[in-house]
């Protein structure tokens, strides 16, 4: 990775709650390079879709961050409004879960996505509607004329995403953020957005960061992986280490919990026993050591820091060997 | 089944195992409810009021009726003549007459209050819930008693039934559970197609038993809101068939009578309108804030 | 063999929906369900698969009864549930239970845990004492795995895995002979989700339980089922024992769900051949003829278009509706 496109240092998002404030991420540091795609993996409440909001300048209201989030020599995380509304849509651009919330519902599709040319690109509408519908040829929708008319509403949820992706590939990115783009749709359609994903990653050059639950996604997909739990990296490196040989106790439970197309044993599947934490009441030390079954005393004292897994990659772990991490409770 | 222990049924850790009783929904809304402070002030200064209404009357040194011949002009409150507060232009004693009049005021709100909430109620949820013909039956029924006028209403009631004081009840009750019946089957509508309400009936649950056991409970927020706006509306409501000579009559009085007779009088004696509408605006206060404790208070999620 | 638990013949589900009209309103039929067929025998496991509107779903509600059937007949141990009056099919719901999706919405906000869990007791145990239905519900919490001392919360107080954890609590203490479960896994972490497949398997084998595992999940419904049955706007594609569906599949739909299932294996899942369906599910109230899914098949031909392929055997205990399956 010759140069970075997005630089998190530091990155920390607190939310201010009735019940004080809430960490929901804490001093995220990583970076995202050129032409990349950089998987984020974690459940419900560990902070993987704030920490992109939060570079995004999009954190609702309540929400603060605080540290940098580098895109293209502009900290994102204290640009002010102006400054990110040049960017976004433009360098940067973002895919959501549910495109009918980030799709206008009364405004035609192919205004929604000429504005973006005709704000950031100085175009007249002729031209910005060729280009639009050029678009929206390639990302594989058929009859793009007759689309280019229609409401969001009348489209199915694959065609809206379809039309999200060309929304936010208008104006050539340098970086995606995909916030789980495929978990609204079916599997045929996951398969089609993904290949459109990947081969804009391909054909255009463009970084992603590819936020999912979904660790079979992110296997297709990711050069890099980071883990996320309660609201910090545990574990960061390269695609097939992170598969092959996981080096956090998380990520090793993570994959040996999920049912596998592939495999088809039917014994019990491994679990990690308990819930995440409520962020709320984090647990004290490493957030994951009440689920850890290799938990030592040091676990419960202090956090662990990111150290180098000797790999190449990332992790947060007191554990130095890796062959007895135990995955999690095997059911007999 | 006794006897199973899963190992897959590992208990969440770092939780204490307490104590293991029931509580029911009523006992947790009456716990929240006293915690609001105020909603309790509120209890507390209606409690005031509707006691102060039944049994001031009685320790009075005047009536609600008599005139105080001597003072038959509008007398400024005086202790030595025994008018606390003072007395109209006919010289009848203001305290006695506003706690009278508070009496017919609350008691009419209460009585009509229910009725309506007991009828719209059952009404909305049945239509709402069972849906169909029944649903059709009862709300075109809904429909045409919203169009026959309060007043031709009441004054055929009048006619038929002759004057009579609890008849007002139930005309001011009639009209005012059609509202109701509509408010709770929109709300008992949204909630029919609620994944919970299914369970129930896979759990075995008949109809009579689903409504009165989720449905309600679910209502019932938004009916005490409508509650605490009913009291109010119903209060001036009996004031205005009063003040056409269909409800009651002098010497009796009620709150919203007596506002009536203080407007006409404000300039001379603003008294006689301020002590009455004191009287009804910390009533409606206190039922706001009461209602508003109560909604909170049967919200679980609202802690 | 004995007589199966159930007995699905021909069951049709049709809704009406309202398409337009200004003054007449114009009505469409929705064949939600359309003449599916199929045994459940007891203690066996059938997963249905399928995507979005497909009818999944719907078979679920219209096999309890929570939903009419237009047509044909559930057949519970011989006997035709669409035919009961409301008394005898109460009487029959205790064997019959469900596990939702979404495990708050499934559950009441305005009771509590414990309250819950004791709903079905209260309806058809009407004799206990309120201290056994306390035993009852007690030992419920225990064996799902929720302490005793949280049986005064209310819904909104527990995480999603443990709202499921009531939901399933409160669909097994009668002990069921059927439990359809429609989706319970998938609003759920990736971490608790193992918990309850587990859970639910272990309920499964412990009371013998017959399951209809409706899932779009196509890994975990090869985790826990013992037969597949492949549904596609209404319709049965292909039906057959789990090793038979994964490992041999002969309807191309199948095939095509089977590769656009990612495997968390980065070496295997670049390696696999790429079979990407082509374009969207078409509308259900508008299907199209023939065999309904000819619009993205890569094997349609001209008779696909025409007639509407029966299902056929394509091995022991395999069914195939497809014109093509042995090319």
């Amino acid at each position: 990775m010759s140069a970075s496109v997005l630089d998190l240092k530091n990155l920390s998002v607190r939310f201010a709650t009735p019940e004080g404030e809430v960490a929901a991420v804490s001093e995220l540091s990583l970076s995202v390079g050129k032409g990349e795609c950089l998987g984020i993996v974690g459940e419900s409440g560990s902070g993987k879709s704030q920490t992109f909001l939060a570079a995004m300048g999009l954190l609702a209201r309540n929400g603060r961050a605080v540290g940098e989030a580098i895109f293209g020599g502009i900290n994102l995380a204290a640009a002010d409004e102006n400054t990110l509304n040049r960017l976004r849509g433009n360098k940067l651009a973002m895919i959501f879960q549910d495109p009918m919330t980030s799709l206008t519902p009364h405004m035609k599709v192919g205004h929604q996505l000429t504005e973006v040319l005709v704000r950031h690109r100085n175009l007249k509408f002729p031209a910005a509607r060729d280009r639009a519908i050029a678009m929206l040829r390639r990302v594989q929708i058929s009859e793009p004329e007759r689309r280019f008319e229609m409401y969001p509403h009348e489209l199915s949820g694959g065609l809206r995403q379809r039309v999200m992706i060309a929304m936010a590939l208008m104006c050539g990115p340098e970086l995606i953020i995909a916030d789980e783009p495929t978990t609204a749709l079916d599997v045929t359609v996951q398969a089609q957005i993904l290949d459109l994903i990947r081969r804009a990653k391909e054909e255009l050059g463009t970084a992603v960061i590819l936020i999912t639950h979904d660790l079979g996604v992110v296997a297709g997909m990711a050069d890099r992986v980071g883990v996320m739990y309660a609201g910090r990296i545990v574990e960061l490196g390269e695609v097939h280490q992170i598969f092959n040989a996981p080096q956090h106790p998380y990520t090793k439970g993570l994959l040996a919990c999920t049912p596998r197309l592939d495999d088809a044993t039917a014994s019990a599947l491994v679990t990690i026993p308990g819930q995440p934490p409520d962020l709320q009441q984090l647990p004290t030390g490493c957030a994951y050591h009440p689920r850890c079954g290799n938990v030592m005393e040091r676990c419960r004292a202090a956090a662990p820091p990111l150290m180098s897994t000797g790999g190449g990659g990332l992790k947060a772990c007191f554990l130095e060997n890796f062959g007895s991490v135990q995955a999690g409770t095997v059911v007999p | 089944m006794n006897g199973i222990k899963f190992t897959s049924a590992p208990a969440a850790p770092g939780e204490i195992a307490g104590e293991f009783t029931g509580r029911s929904l009523w006992q947790d809304a009456w716990r929240r409810l006293l915690a609001n402070r105020a909603a309790v002030a509120g209890m507390i200064i209606l409690a005031g009021i509707a006691l102060a209404s039944v049994i001031g009357p009685f320790l009075l040194p005047w009536s609600y009726d008599s005139i105080d011949w001597e003072h038959i002009e509008a007398l400024p409150p005086q202790f030595s003549t025994g008018h606390y507060l003072g007395t109209d232009s006919l010289g009848r004693d203001l305290l006695a007459r506003t706690l009278f009049g508070g009496r017919i005021s609350l008691m009419v709100g209460l009585l009509a209050t229910t009725v309506a909430l007991l009828i719209g109620v059952t009404v909305g949820a049945v239509a709402g819930f069972v849906g169909g013909r029944t649903d059709q039956l009862l709300m075109r029924f809904v429909d045409l008693m919203y169009s026959v006028p309060l007043t031709f209403f009441v004054i055929i009631l009048m006619v038929v039934f002759g004057r009579n004081f609890a008849l007002m009840f139930l005309a001011i009750g009639a009209v005012e559970w059609l509202t109701m019946a509509r408010i709770v089957r929109g709300q008992t509508l949204t909630l029919r197609n609620k994944e919970f309400i299914e369970a129930a009936r896979a759990s075995g649950g008949s109809t009579a038993n689903i409504i009165a056991r989720h449905i309600l409970p679910n209502v019932l927020g938004v009916v005490m809101i409508y509650v605490t706006l009913t009291i109010p509306q119903v209060i001036l409501l009996e004031s205005f068939l009063s003040f056409l000579g269909l409800g009651i009559q002098e010497p009796m009085t009620s709150w919203g009578m007596l506002i009536n007779d203080g407007a006409a009088e404000l300039e001379i004696n603003p008294r006689t309108l301020i002590i009455p509408a004191t009287f009804m605006t910390t009533t409606l206060f206190c039922l706001n804030f009461l209602g508003d404790g109560l909604r909170d208070a049967l919200d679980p999620k609202d802690r | 063999m004995t007589l199966p638990l159930l007995q699905v013949r021909d069951l049709k589900v049709h809704f009406q929906v309202r398409a337009g009209g200004i003054f007449f309103a114009n009505y469409l039929p929705l064949k939600a369900v359309d003449g599916l067929s199929f045994d459940l025998a007891a203690g066996e496991t059938l997963g249905i698969v399928g995507e979005s509107g497909c009818g999944k779903s719907t078979l679920g509600r219209a096999i309890l009864q929570l939903l009419p059937a237009t047509s044909g007949s559930v057949a519970w141990l011989g006997k035709d549930l669409t035919a009961l009056d409301r008394a005898e099919l109460k009487a029959h719901r205790r064997h019959m239970q469900i596990v939702f999706q979404d495990p708050l919405a499934s559950l009441d906000p305005r009771m509590t845990a414990g309250d819950i869990i004791a709903e079905p007791l209260r309806n058809y145990e009407t004799g206990l004492s309120s201290a056994a239905i306390k035993a009852r519900v007690r030992e419920m919490m225990e064996q799902v795995g929720l302490l005793p001392s949280m049986v005064n919360r209310y819904p909104h107080e527990f995480s999603g895995g443990q709202c499921q954890r009531i939901g399933i609590a409160r669909a097994m203490i009668l002990k069921p002979k059927l439990v359809v479960c429609d989706e319970p896994v998938s609003a759920l972490d990736v971490s608790i989700r193992a918990q309850v497949i587990n859970l639910l398997m272990d309920f499964q084998r412990a009371l013998n339980i017959s399951m209809l595992f409706i899932s779009h999940d196509l890994s975990v419904v090869r985790h826990i089922s013992r037969r597949v049955m492949v549904l596609y706007l209404g319709k049965v594609m292909e039906l057959a024992d789990r090793d038979a569906i994964y490992g041999a599949p002969r309807h191309p739909y199948t095939q095509a769900l089977i590769s656009a299932v990612p495997i968390p294996d980065p070496e295997k899942e670049r390696a696999k051949p790429r079979v990407l369906v082509a374009g969207d599910l078409p509308s259900p109230l508008d299907p199209p003829s023939g065999c309904v899914f000819r619009t993205r098949c890569p094997k349609a031909t001209n008779i696909c278009a025409l007639t509407v392929p029966v299902l056929e055997s394509a091995g022991v205990g395999h069914e195939v509706a497809c014109h093509h399956w042995r090319d």
